[in-house]
């Protein structure tokens, strides 16, 4: 049994999560729902972790779904790249899934919980497969599985602010442009090749003989990943999204669903069409670079003027994405693995962040703005401690996460010698300071409003919260082990072939 | 349209013989065109004709909100349940072949299992869908 369950690992971490939401939706108990969830999630996050440790010396697990050989069959390829998000994905899905109880509870129907945890579960399931998959179309299918899951997610904010039903509606409406363009290059590269598998694609993409065919299903499938990843100019259901959406919502949000579609992006550009660079590597210097610089700026400015705190952040994931975009975009490996690196510490801080956003709110029993908030470092200083660790981890302190993915990146951009990015990166640097700054001025140096009420802490959410605060110290101070998976993720990816 | 018996006595013949052809599909579709997915729209057609012609609360009560939810949970467990078993007996996720160790016999329980499921939860969805926007144009005319 122990040998069947190793063997079918890719799968398990897939599949588990999708067969407990079917179960979790005809449960009527909020608390039994959310258990068959973390069961879910745990037993992901442990697939993950099993298969990094497999992967992590550059072995590449290959699994035939149905045993039909590839590229007729799908297949699911983990690789050092593939183990390392997953990783990251499964984890901060757990402790997503550990803060969302309690903040659930508070802003969703206990009538409605059961299939609230169903989607959430199918989010996660889609996204994990989105990863693994190697088959372009399959890839599809799980990009519509946790895009519709999550517009749901997204949707059921409208318990508490009507405005949710319109930012889960944006969300299905430009997700859907976003993967549609991505189908549409699908087909025309399968026009060419005769395949879907991404392998094999890969491999007799340089034999089609180039051709305009080829420039287009590039566009066009590189176009839909740049919706799904929220990458400036196609960012704006994002904000909306993250903002309005239930608190549990936008922390699983924004830890894990960019990224995977970051990730897929990264698969398309080195891997699919790794043996083309004069396609690839054009667009990533003239397209994806530019974007990632215009990400950061846009994203950064609209958060120093944002009052709300939740969107705020929105807007900050806007040019954090922008980072892990411009570093892939550097095509260097120093520049993929700084990529990684971000991701993963992203996920790390955006995770923290937004849950302690749901702690405010929960407390408030109103949005968090900069007026709300006054003064709530005193009143509620262990959430309020958690989150300015993060907010410090987003601005790049040293001794937080969020220093050492700003030095790898850096050190990328220094190694290509194109000081113009270099010091567009240490401009909104300095930018993001501002935004930050306004927070901890509001939440620590004033005084709160007098009469204002007592706010009860929320201990249930202390637990996840720590571990999330405690990870950007730590991987702050020891970053070596995602340092050197990211290398070796970098070198999974950009050495070619699936 | 309840007043009308042309509709009623049509539907009321055209209703067997609908998830007769529906199942007809259904069972067809391991060897040749066909499958859960046409099936269960099919099936699914039955249905909404009945709730058309004798109204939405006569549609509801033969298949109740429950039953359906069940249904669409089934469904897709049937399906997963085919692809877990097969990994239990030592083959891949969704190995047909390795259900009973032959490859006809396994491959033919296992597609019209996993068919099997497909088409109850496509018959349950679209039933959901119908009612969803039947109900809400019924909401509105209160």
């Amino acid at each position: 049994m122990g040998a069947a369950i190793i063997t079918n690992l890719p799968a398990l971490l897939v599949a588990v999560p999708l067969l407990l939401a079917p179960v979790s939706a005809l449960l009527h108990s909020a608390s039994l729902a959310w258990m068959l969830t973390l069961i879910g999630a745990g037993s992901s996050f442990i697939a993950a972790l099993m298969l990094q440790s497999i992967t992590e010396n550059g072995v590449r697990i290959s699994y035939h779904l149905g045993n039909w050989e590839p590229p007729w069959g799908i297949e699911f390829v983990v690789d050092s790249a593939t183990s390392l998000t997953l990783v990251v994905m499964t984890g901060l899905g757990f402790i997503a899934t550990l803060a969302a109880r309690r903040l659930v509870s508070s802003e969703i129907n206990d009538k409605d919980s059961g299939k609230f945890y169903a989607a959430w579960m199918l989010v996660s399931g889609g996204l994990f497969g989105l990863v693994m998959t190697a088959d372009a179309f399959n890839l599809f299918v799980f990009l519509e599985i946790s895009a519709l899951a999550s517009a749901i997610l997204i949707g059921m904010g409208a318990g508490t602010d009507r405005r949710a039903l319109v930012a889960g509606f944006h969300y299905l409406v430009i997700g859907a442009v976003g993967a549609t363009f991505y189908v549409i290059g699908v087909g025309f590269i399968y026009a060419m090749t005769g395949t879907l598998n991404m392998g094999d694609m890969a491999a007799r993409i340089p034999e089609a003989g180039g051709g305009a065919v080829l420039h287009v299903g590039f566009g066009f499938m590189v176009a839909g990943m740049l919706v799904k990843a929220a990458i400036f100019p196609v960012h704006i259901w994002l904000p909306a999204a993250y903002s309005y959406a239930p608190s549990a919502v936008s922390t699983l949000l924004a830890a894990i669903a960019t990224k995977a579609a970051l990730y897929v992006l990264a698969r398309i550009v080195f891997t699919i069409f790794g043996g083309v660079p004069e396609i690839a590597d054009i667009a990533l210097s003239n397209v994806i670079v530019p974007l990632a610089i215009g990400g950061i700026f846009i994203g950064t400015v609209m958060a120093i003027y944002e009052a709300d705190i939740k969107k705020m952040f929105a807007h900050s994931s806007v040019a954090q994405i922008g980072y892990i975009a411009l570093g892939l975009g550097l095509t260097t490996p120093a520049g993929v693995s700084a990529s990684f690196i971000h991701i993963a510490n992203h996920a790390l801080i955006k995770g923290g962040i937004f849950m302690a956003i749901g702690g405010f709110v929960a407390a408030l029993g109103a949005r968090a703005n900069l007026d709300s908030i006054t003064g709530i470092g005193r009143r509620m200083p262990i959430t309020a401690t958690a989150f300015l660790i993060c907010g410090l981890s987003l601005a790049g302190l040293p001794l937080t996460a969020g220093f050492i993915s700003k030095l790898y990146l850096v050190r990328a951009v220094l190694e290509t010698e194109s000081y113009l990015i270099l010091a567009l990166v240490l401009i909104s640097s300095a930018l993001s300071i501002v935004y930050l700054w306004k927070i901890m001025e509001v939440m620590w140096m004033q005084p709160a409003p007098v009469r204002s009420p007592k706010l009860a802490e929320n201990p249930a959410i202390y637990l996840p919260l720590w571990i999330v605060a405690f990870g950007n110290i730590w991987f702050g101070i020891d970053a070596s082990w995602l340092v050197a998976a990211a290398r070796s993720a970098a070198t999974a990816l950009l050495g070619g072939g699936v | 349209m309840k007043q009308n018996p042309v509709f009623r006595v049509v539907a009321k013949i055209l209703f067997a013989p609908i998830i007769m052809f529906g199942l007809y599909v259904q069972f067809h579709g391991d060897f040749g065109p066909g499958g859960g997915f046409q099936a269960g729209v099919i099936i699914a057609a039955a249905f909404i004709l009945h709730a058309l012609v004798f109204g939405l609360e006569a549609g509801r009560k033969v298949i109740t909100a429950r039953v359906n939810l069940w249904m669409m949970a089934l469904g897709v467990t049937t399906y997963g349940a085919v692809g877990i078993a097969s990994m239990a007996r030592g083959g891949l996720f969704l190995d047909y072949t390795a259900l009973t160790g032959s490859v006809v016999s396994g491959q033919h329980i296992g597609i019209i299992l996993v068919e099997f499921g497909v088409g109850l939860t496509v018959t349950s969805v679209m039933l959901s869908l119908f009612h969803a926007f039947a109900g809400f144009v019924e909401d509105r005319a209160k």
